[in-house]
Order: structure tokens, then sequence, then C-alpha cells
């Protein structure tokens, strides 16, 4: 794998002058991502949301390589198209240039809205990649849950009450549900760990056919984070195993990480204003449900991975 | 050369798509535009096409694939009909205004609801101000005629706009009708290659397409796809002329049927004009001094062609096949009322909503409306403006 000073070298497609707020994940993760394409012609396909808000106001643009935005519901869709325009013009010696196809949404795109666009494309097996700038809720529009929320949040549409503690429900397990499609990758990452990003964003381009990669992306407004601990957060989002690494290649699951001890998800709760309420006093059994379901979707993670079925050592 | 041939308008449409050989097409199945996907993907299947087909998931994707096809620089089509056109309809705007000159036909179908398969002009009517070109087809022959020549409408530099092509389901899309067909060499050379000026997949120039817009900028480029409607109503005559030098058959704005001295006249869209006219031709053996107008051209509004074929008579009937729910009558009525309006002349313009579901327009009915404008001529009165044809109340 390539050090970071030779990553460094390669050309930047997401450039500064866009207008992303301090701290949040998605300017990092794209250009992680579009960093493996390394020297490939790339064309970027996104959907409605903050990347797209931020990083395209007319006349201007961030995008060092060619971008499409069309809609929120439909950058599955609209990717596609793009890729079969490149094979039908290769085919007919039209154009000579190679090019590799990736689109952003985020979790309201992608696990909601977007959806069934995004399984149309896997399913027709075109040669893209396919992000997902996982926030967890609709922060472009001003933080409403999405069913990426995780359970206990405290959104705009799931505000904590007196009577709601924040969200009912678990999230969706859309890395899952991507890999039930049977598409040749499917991985999820954090961008706690630079060198899993590098290698999945380099493999999801490289294989032949549809790839999916699923992304932690915080959310300093939605979050309520300091800001500068976007990294740290992410970090624990890894460590109480919250968000595990992990790869499906061709029908076959890989544990990419495993914390050598438990942490409990308090760590990660805590230092974010949207699970605030939880800690106070009568909301305990919010987050005796969050940790059961952490334990349990990582127990049914290791089992699909082949591991043995056991949490860390206390 | 010129073939004979006898084909449904589906197949016509088909047909049309083939020689064509459009680099990319993104279609889901509806009736009663299905057969066009159908036999269009048996052209894929055998080599007969070099398309890229794209079997979408929704007529959603459909559009959206297209507009990534487009976008990324590709000669490309979808088809629909009905609820396909009601899924596509946030698409329809977005393929406007990012200026990509996509042709799709739209084989015309009630909306739901109350579900219905059969024919009428309410889907068309839902995309009148999404700013896309519209082309209505009398029968099989227009329908394949305007799809040719809907490519060249659509990438003209002057236009670049969206264009659809409409014609009736069922009564135009499965009946069996005999019309010439060109030769594919005539219509490869016709239609040419597409050479888009900014597209996604020129390397060395990327290009940002669907920017984020905002009040400094959104109002310029909604006045430019204006403008470019205008320019378009010269493109489609001249693209007719062109046209006309390869088919023998005459295109343009409208088709003003025996008008020159009516006093009298019907306006109606795609296969009724056909009954209407026929119509028109038994009133002429009686000494009446009817006409028909058949826009073939919805949007752009052929306002001046509308105004010219019309200065002279005394009382006009327009036939819908669409309501609007605005209890004024059918989207059409008004459009030809407010072209009348200017003139001052003290034209009488009443409405006929018809046809809705699929219900047919028989010849009694259309004879009905031409009973009705004699008596305002003679009294010199319309009282009643909105009116519904051949409907049970």
């Amino acid at each position: 794998m390539a050090t970071l000073k030779e990553l460094a070298k390669v050309e930047e497609r997401f450039v500064g002058g866009h207008r992303l707020c301090a701290g949040c994940g998605h300017g990092i993760s794209v250009r992680m991502v579009l960093n493996a394409a390394e020297d490939a012609n790339v064309v970027v396909g996104c959907a409605t949301g903050c990347l797209e808000v931020a990083s395209t106001i007319y006349p201007y643009t961030a995008w060092n390589c060619s971008f499409i935005h069309s809609a929120f519901e439909n950058a599955g869709a609209t990717i596609s198209g793009v890729e079969a325009a490149y094979k039908s013009l290769k085919k007919q010696g039209k154009i000579d240039k190679d090019f590799k196809f990736v689109a952003f949404g985020g979790d309201g795109g992608t696990y909601d809205i977007g959806f069934q666009s995004l399984s149309g494309a896997m399913e027709r097996g075109h040669n893209i990649v396919y992000v997902c700038l996982d926030n967890e809720a609709y922060m472009n529009t001003g933080i409403q849950r999405s069913s990426a929320t995780p359970m206990g949040a405290d959104t705009t549409t799931s505000p904590a009450g007196k009577v709601v503690p924040g969200k009912q429900q678990p999230r969706k397990d859309l890395t899952a549900i991507m890999a039930a499609h049977n598409i040749p990758y499917a991985a999820q990452t954090a961008i706690s760990n630079w060198q899993d990003v590098h290698r999945k964003a380099k493999k999801a381009f490289d294989v032949e056919g549809p790839a999916f990669i699923n992304i932690l992306s915080p959310c300093p407004r939605g979050w309520r984070y300091n800001t500068p601990d976007i990294v740290e957060l992410v970090k624990k989002a890894v460590e109480t195993r919250f968000w595990p690494m992990y790869e499906v290649e061709n029908g076959k699951w890989k544990l990419n990480y495993k914390p050598k001890k438990y942490v409990p998800i308090e760590e990660f709760l805590k230092p974010q204003g949207r699970f605030r309420h939880l800690f106070a006093p009568g909301n305990e059994h919010v987050i005796k449900a969050i940790q059961k379901e952490v334990d349990e979707r990582w127990l049914a993670l290791l089992e699909r991975c082949g591991e043995t079925p056991e949490l860390p050592p206390k | 050369m010129k073939n004979k041939v006898a084909i449904t308008g589906n197949e016509a449409v088909a047909q049309a798509m083939k020689q064509i050989n459009p680099d990319v097409v993104a279609a889901y199945p509806i009736t009663p535009q299905t057969e066009v996907v159908q036999i269009f993907s048996s052209f894929v299947s055998n080599g007969q096409v070099d398309t890229e087909f794209v079997t979408v998931e929704s007529e959603h994707s459909a559009m959206s694939a297209a507009i990534g096809a487009s976008a990324a620089g590709a000669r490309a089509m979808t088809a629909t009909s009905s609820q396909g056109l009601a899924l596509m309809f946030e698409m329809v705007y977005i393929a406007s205004s990012l200026r990509l000159p996509i042709v799709f036909p739209v084989v015309n179908r009630a909306l739901s609801g109350p579900i219905n398969i059969h024919c009428d002009h309410s889907d068309a009517m839902g995309v009148k101000d999404a700013g896309v070109i519209q082309l209505f087809s009398e029968n099989a022959q227009e329908a394949y005629d305007n799809m040719i020549q809907a490519v060249r409408i659509a990438e003209h530099p002057d236009v670049l706009l969206p264009v659809s092509v409409n014609f009736d389901g069922f009564i135009t899309s499965h009946a069996l009708d005999v019309l010439e067909v060109l030769d594919d060499e005539t219509v490869k050379n016709f239609v040419g290659q597409y050479q888009p000026e900014e597209y996604l997949l020129d390397a060395q120039n990327p290009v940002s397409m669907g920017n984020f817009d905002m009040y400094d900028f959104y109002f310029e480029h909604k006045r430019q796809q204006v403008a470019a409607m205008e320019a378009a109503k010269k493109v489609i005559e001249e693209v007719g002329k062109e046209y006309e030098a390869i088919s023998g058959r005459k295109y343009g704005l409208v088709d003003a049927y025996r008008l020159d001295d009516a006093e009298m006249a019907v306006v109606v869209l795609n296969s009724a004009a056909g009954s209407a006219k026929g119509v028109v031709d038994e009133l002429r053996e009686k000494g009446l001094k009817v006409g028909v107008l058949k826009p073939r051209v919805f949007r752009p509004f052929p306002f001046e062609a509308v105004q010219d074929a019309l200065k002279k008579v005394k009382a006009v009937a327009v036939l819908d096949r669409a309501e609007t729910f605005s209890t004024l009558g059918g989207p059409m009525f008004a459009d030809v009322r407010t072209a009348l309006y200017d003139l001052k002349n003290d034209i009488k313009v009443i409405n006929y909503v018809y046809g809705l579901g699929g219900r047919d327009l028989r010849l009694e009915d259309v004879e009905k409306v031409f009973d009705d404008l004699a008596n305002i001529v003679k009294s010199g009165r319309a009282d009643k403006f909105v009116n519904y044809l051949g409907l049970r109340e």
C-alpha cells in the first residue's frame, strides 16, 4: 500500500472554496475516497444534500473533475446513466479515454429516499462506486431523523421530550442490505483509519461491477461535539463497536478491526449533544437498549465473518 | 427510398428509435407504452443498434439515467405513459433546466385515479409547464416522423431542450396503420451525430452540472429556457422543411385543415383531429364553411400560428382531452382563447372536454359541436364556455 507521502502527490479532485462546516466529515471522506482513484479520469455523481449545496454554488465549483447533481433520490440512477453512456460511446469508438464513476449521497439520499434508485443500480451491475456519507440524519434541512439515525438520538423530528426520549427505533443496517445484493464489494469504514478508507476505496474502484462503501461522517451541528475532536469521536464509534469496520467481497464477510477491550457505548454517546438527555435520571433504560443492540449486532457480525461470537473482555 | 408498411404506432416509434440508433435508452414498462420498450429491447438483443439499454426500476430512474447519459455526452432517450410520466415529473423539469436534448415518446394515457389505462391527455398536460417541447401526432405516420425530427429539434444549438413525442394510447399505439418509413441511411444522415459542447466524459474539460443556483442566477437561467422555447418555433419549422425534402410530408407548428374560408373551427390535438377532419369533409359537402386546427406543437405554444389560422373565423370550439379542475375548462382552451383575445375580432371561443379515460369521440359528437358553433354564429352569443362531450350528466 502507498505511503501517505505518495498519496499526497495525487491531484486533489475536491478542492478549497467549498462551504462545508468546520469539523464536518464529508470533505475528509470525499478527499480520501477520490485520492484512491489515483490518476484515473473520474466522474462524480452527487445526491442533493450538504455536500452538493456546499460545493457547487453557481457559478463556482469545488470539483476538479466532472461532476453531476440532478436530484435527491436518484444519485444511483443518474451515475448509472453516465456509466451506460461511457460504455456505449467507448464501444462505438466515440471516446477513447477510460473513466471511473463514483456517486456520493448522504444517509437521507441513500438509506431512505434514494434507496430504490441505489438498489436498482446495484442489481443492474453497473461499474460504479456508491459512497454513503452517513451522518445519521437529514442535516441539510436541519437535523431530522432518518432511518440511519441511531436509537435515542435527539433530532428535530425525534425530539427528546418529556415522554419520548429521542428516536425510538434502531438504525437500518444498510451495508448488510447492500451486501445482500450480491455485488462484488460492499464495505463499511471510518475516517479514523485512513489506511482502511484508502484500501477500501481503491478496491471499490478496482472491482468490475458495483461497489458500495458506507462511511460514518459526523456532523458538528447535528451531533453537537467539539469540532476539532471529529476523528477522536469516530475512533470511539469504532472502539465501542457502534460502527464496525468490515467488508464483504464476493459474498465473503471479513471483519477488518476487532477492539481489544470492551468499551461501553457511553464513551461514544457522552461527547455528543444529541445524546445528552440520555444521561438524565430516568433514561438509563435507553442507554441499556442501545448497548444491547450494539452487542447483538456485533455478535451477529462476528458470526457472519467466521469469527468466534464473543464480546471483547471487560 | 421510401417503404410502405402496415404497423402499429408503437411499432412505428420503435422503428424510428432503431433508425436513430441512440447511444443510451433507459426505460420502464407501462401500458400502453410497453411495446415500444419490448420491441426496442429486441433490437438491442439482436445487435441491430449500438444502444446501451438501461432497464431501470422506475420511470423516475428512467429519466434520471437518461439525464446522466445525456449529460455524459450520449444521445439518450426514454419512453413512457401516464403514471410513468407523473413519476418522472420532477426529472422532466431538471432535464430541461440542464438543457439536455432527451427525446421521449409519451403514449398518452389517462392519469389515476381512478386507475384507467386508456387514452386521454392528462399525462402530457401535467408537464406542459416543465420546459419540455411537446409534439403531438395524429397517427402512426406522424408519430414516426415526429420522433425523427425531434432529435434534430432537441439538439439544435439554439434549443437544447427535451422533446416529448405524444401519440394516443391504444387508438394510435395499438391500431394497425399504413405508413411510409424511410430507409435507415436516410434517417442516419438526417439525424447526424450528437456533438455536445460540454459533457461529463470530456477528459480534458471537466465540467460541473446541476449546480446549486441561488436568487442571483436562477431567474436568468429560467429566462434562458424561455428564450430556447421561443427559438424552438423557428427551428421546428426549419427542421420540418428539411424533413419534407426527404419524406415528401409537410410539418409545421400547426396543421390548418380547410380553414382558408372557414367561419367555424374546431381546435383539437392528436388522433381526434382525424375524426374532426372527417366530419368537416361531410359538412363541407353540405355547404358549411368549417375547418380544423390541429396544433402539432403544444409547447412552445404556437401563438402566432394559431392567430393566423383562426383570425377570420367567427366561432371556435377548443376540444380538450384533459381536465384542469380550475372550472375554467381544459388547458388548451385557455391558451387558444388568450391568443384570439388579442386579435380583437370578436371571435367566440368555447371549450369542450371530451374523451377522458379513453371514451370515444364519435363523429356525432363533432357534428354536435359544429351545430353549437352554428347557433353561436347565428345568435352572436356564446353563453356557456365550458362543455362536456359524450358525458352522462
